[in-house]
């Protein structure tokens, strides 16, 4: 029920007066609204629950929590899910 | 998938497990409360990874399972109302009312919509002036800003026949709930990671410090959920207790302003029937005042007597955490997800379609 | 007209009366000159069949061999038209692959046609187009045919119902129930292509994607894997109810357990993104060109190579293994180690996707 995912958003606009963009999910594109993560940019990443933006995902925070899992600094993000 | 696929390594999945190995000298009692969550622990097989040391307990968290019955009765008695097209997520579909299922009203010949978004809804009711447009709105914190936006789209576009049924739930109540039982066992929480992204956590410091125990916010994907046990089994072994965050790349301690701003606007806090549970004070959102009037159940008066089939579920144990879903005599018996028999196998987040679909390795002779 | 010219001509529209509207009327079904002159304008110059053009009330036909594979399958799919095909392509590749799958080479098909009263005949047109194409592609030929018309409102624009006979040409035949502990699963490809494109054709869903629909014939795979002789036990295609649905089909048949590694199953990131919008495991969603094949281990190496030479087999993969525990289940080790069961599909996952 709390199904979230994360996307990229690549295109912000207005809609009927509402923060809309086009946001990435592996590929695939969808109209989201915007209006709860109002300060987004298109090349940042947003977590997305039934069509709206909940969260702007930090991307620091996302490294960091990689780094100290594998206990070096190096850690990155990626696309694929086996090792 | 970016900030997915990192998340489902199985290298680092291994390093988390080996930490909580050698970190755990005690048997913890560790209860997730989002059924997402649940759905996680049990599609990735991480209890495997875990010592048997560790308990997973799986919370009340999931707002299909918990949804009342008689508001499923008067979903299906306005779903088969000829003026209305009535739309719902897809999981609500086949919970079982007092006698029947939103299924059967739409074979019956209702027009019953799945959507993927509240937003949806506004569109129909656009396109279908001479019907009443009925959203069912079930869910957690997490879903309410939707569901607020289209009901505040609806009053700006002057939609008059839009409407909501409403049936949302708060967590911080009923984990209150469950720490003030008698027999409460659970000894940390992880947090409901999206929820929190909405509300954030400042409502869960209290809890923790009333009640002196670990609650960690907690992401989705299987290293969120392993790195939540790892932290709240650190706390546990030192004896300490307090809201951690273990899903920083999304959640922050105020939450999501904007969203709460509409929430406030349009809903307010009610007393809520937690189906296996009963009424929890102050758990519940309906729509308030100035959005009275988008309200389905003012405008649709319908009556139901809502019925409970008198059986040997005890979804309520499960719910709590007491009882595993084996534990119920009539499990994967009398009560599958094809016919379920109450709340926790409903959906398939809660602990007992869980438990069916995924964990019965040798057939029960 | 030539026989070249007409195999691919789009005819122009509906009998002389409709030529205004081009829609299937209740008297296209009536078996007098409205059916007559629908078939002489558009079934019969689209498909261009021998046996159709003779118009006997059935085929004859020499088989040389004694051992058939018979099948029938009907197509209900929504919309008729999607990335990838339509219900004209997928109505023979379906059928000429649950042929194949029983080591038969596919040589006839027959097809019933229900049309809804108000039916374009401009997509009618263009689905019977595809099956002769498909058919072409396949070397298979449409022998025997009938059409029905029902009221507006009595089916939902078209269904196609096919049936196919092949022919038995192995000592050895594959069957579902023949899987041996020990024995290699091997898919052929990437799955859920079809079910996720058919959602995202769907207007009520707000994606856009740009993959398609797999819907394709496997008879070269088929034929490659029947060079493996008795070490080939199974090869099932994977419709609707995806993958999961086919190894609990064949668990249950051999009386097996089935362990699958979900690191080793393949999944394009567009249809693992779709099915995690929606909710969806892509486990159960439909493909309508992939198979698995069940060989003894030792034919491994060589089955993948027999695979990998074919049409559609490019992406062939080893993704589990039969064993003698925990009979009749699938079981998947998940990508971080941990394990769970794979049942059987519950109910409706997607309605209306073959």
């Amino acid at each position: 029920m709390c199904l979230a995912i994360p996307g990229l958003v690549e295109e912000v606009f207005q809609h009927e007066e509402i923060a809309m963009g086009k946001v990435n999910f592996g590929g695939v594109r969808k109209n989201v609204c915007l209006e709860y993560t109002p300060d987004v940019q298109a090349g940042q990443y947003v977590l997305v629950h039934v069509g709206f933006s909940l969260s702007v995902i930090n991307e620091e925070e996302a490294l960091r929590a990689l780094s100290l899992i594998d206990g070096d600094e190096s850690s990155e993000l990626s696309e694929k899910e086996v090792d | 998938m970016r900030f997915a696929a990192e998340f489902r390594s199985e290298s680092r999945a291994a390093a988390i497990a080996d930490a909580i190995k050698r970190c755990a000298t005690k048997s913890w009692r560790i209860m997730e409360v989002c059924g997402g969550q649940t759905h996680t622990i049990m599609q990735y097989g991480l209890q495997d990874l875990l010592p048997e040391k560790i308990e997973l307990l799986h919370g009340p968290g999931c707002p299909v399972c918990v949804t009342g019955l008689d508001l499923i009765d008067k979903a299906i008695a306005i779903a088969a109302r000829s003026d209305v097209i009535f739309c719902s997520y897809g999981d609500m579909l086949r919970v079982p009312g007092s006698s029947q299922d939103l299924n059967d009203v739409k074979a019956a010949g209702a027009d019953v919509r799945v959507v993927y978004s509240p937003l949806d809804c506004l569109r129909i009711a656009r396109e279908n002036r001479e019907k009443k447009v009925v959203f069912l709105a079930i869910g957690f914190e997490t879903t309410a800003p939707a569901n607020a936006m289209a009901v505040k789209q609806a009053k700006q576009q002057q939609l008059e026949n839009f409407f909501l049924l409403c049936s949302h739930v708060t967590v911080p109540p009923v984990i209150e709930g469950l720490l003030r039982s008698q027999d409460n066992v659970v000894q940390a929480f992880l947090g409901p990671g999206h929820v929190c992204s909405v509300m954030g956590f400042r409502q869960y410091e209290r809890v923790s410090q009333t009640y002196k125990i670990p609650i960690v916010i907690t992401g989705f994907e299987p290293l969120d959920i392993l790195d939540g046990i790892y932290k709240a089994v650190v706390q546990l072994e030192e004896s300490r207790y307090c809201v951690e965050n273990q899903y920083k790349r999304v959640v922050e301690r105020n939450g999501n302003a904007p969203a709460q701003k509409v929430m406030e606007e349009v809903f307010e806090v009610c007393d809520q029937n937690w189906r296996g549970l009963g009424v929890i004070a102050q758990s519940g959102l309906r729509l308030n005042e100035s959005y009275r009037r988008y309200d389905a159940e003012n405008v649709f008066h319908v009556k139901t007597q809502p019925v409970e089939i008198v059986s040997p579920c005890i979804s309520a144990e499960v719910l709590k955490g007491l009882k595993k879903p084996h534990d119920c005599p009539a499990f994967g018996k009398e009560c599958t997800p094809e016919h379920p028999l109450g709340a926790t196998m409903v959906s398939s987040e809660g602990a007992c379609a869980a438990y069916f679909r995924y964990r019965r390795f040798e057939d029960e002779k | 007209m030539s026989d070249n010219e007409s195999k691919f001509e789009m005819s122009s529209f509906c009998p002389v009366q409709d030529r205004q509207t081009g829609f299937i009327k209740l008297g296209h079904g009536s078996g007098g000159r409205m059916t007559d002159q629908l078939i002489s304008e558009i079934f019969q110059p689209v498909l261009n069949e021998q046996h159709l053009n003779e118009k006997e009330d059935a085929a004859v036909l020499h088989l040389s061999s004694d051992k058939i594979a018979f099948t029938t399958d009907s197509y209900v799919v929504s919309p008729l038209i999607f990335p990838g095909g339509d219900i004209g392509s997928l109505s023979v590749h379906g059928t000429v692959n649950d042929l194949s799958m029983r080591g038969a080479r596919p040589l006839y098909l027959s097809a019933a046609f229900t049309l809804e009263e108000g039916l374009e005949c401009k997509l009618l047109d263009r689905v019977v187009s595809s099956m002769k194409r498909a058919c072409l592609e396949c070397n298979v030929h449409l022998v025997a045919a009938d059409t029905k018309v029902v009221d507006r409102g009595g089916c939902d624009k078209l269904f196609i119902t096919t049936s196919g006979v092949g022919l038995v040409e192995s000592k050895h035949v594959p069957s579902a129930n023949k899987a041996k502990a020990g024995d290699s699963i091997i898919l052929s490809g990437d799955v859920g292509r079809h079910g996720m494109a058919i959602m995202a054709a769907r207007e009520n869903i707000d994606l856009e994607c740009t993959f398609e629909s797999d819907s394709a014939p496997l008879i070269d795979l088929s034929r490659n894997l029947l060079r493996l002789e008795d070490a080939l036990h199974t090869m099932r295609d994977i419709t609707r109810g995806g993958l999961a649905s086919v190894l609990n089909e064949i668990a249950v048949a051999s009386n097996i357990g089935i362990e699958l590694k979900e690191g080793a199953i393949p999944v394009i990131s567009e249809v693992k993104a779709v099915c995690e919008i929606l909710g969806l495991d892509p486990l159960y969603v439909a493909c309508e060109g992939r198979m698995i094949a069940i060989v003894s281990s030792e034919k491994e190496k060589e089955a993948l190579e027999l695979m990998r030479a074919a049409s559609q087999g490019e992406g062939a993969t080893v993704i589990g293994r039969v064993v003698e525990d925990h009979k009749r289940k699938v079981v998947l080790r998940s990508l971080i180690g941990g394990r769970r069961i794979v049942d059987k599909l519950s109910g409706e996952q997607l309605p209306r996707i073959c």
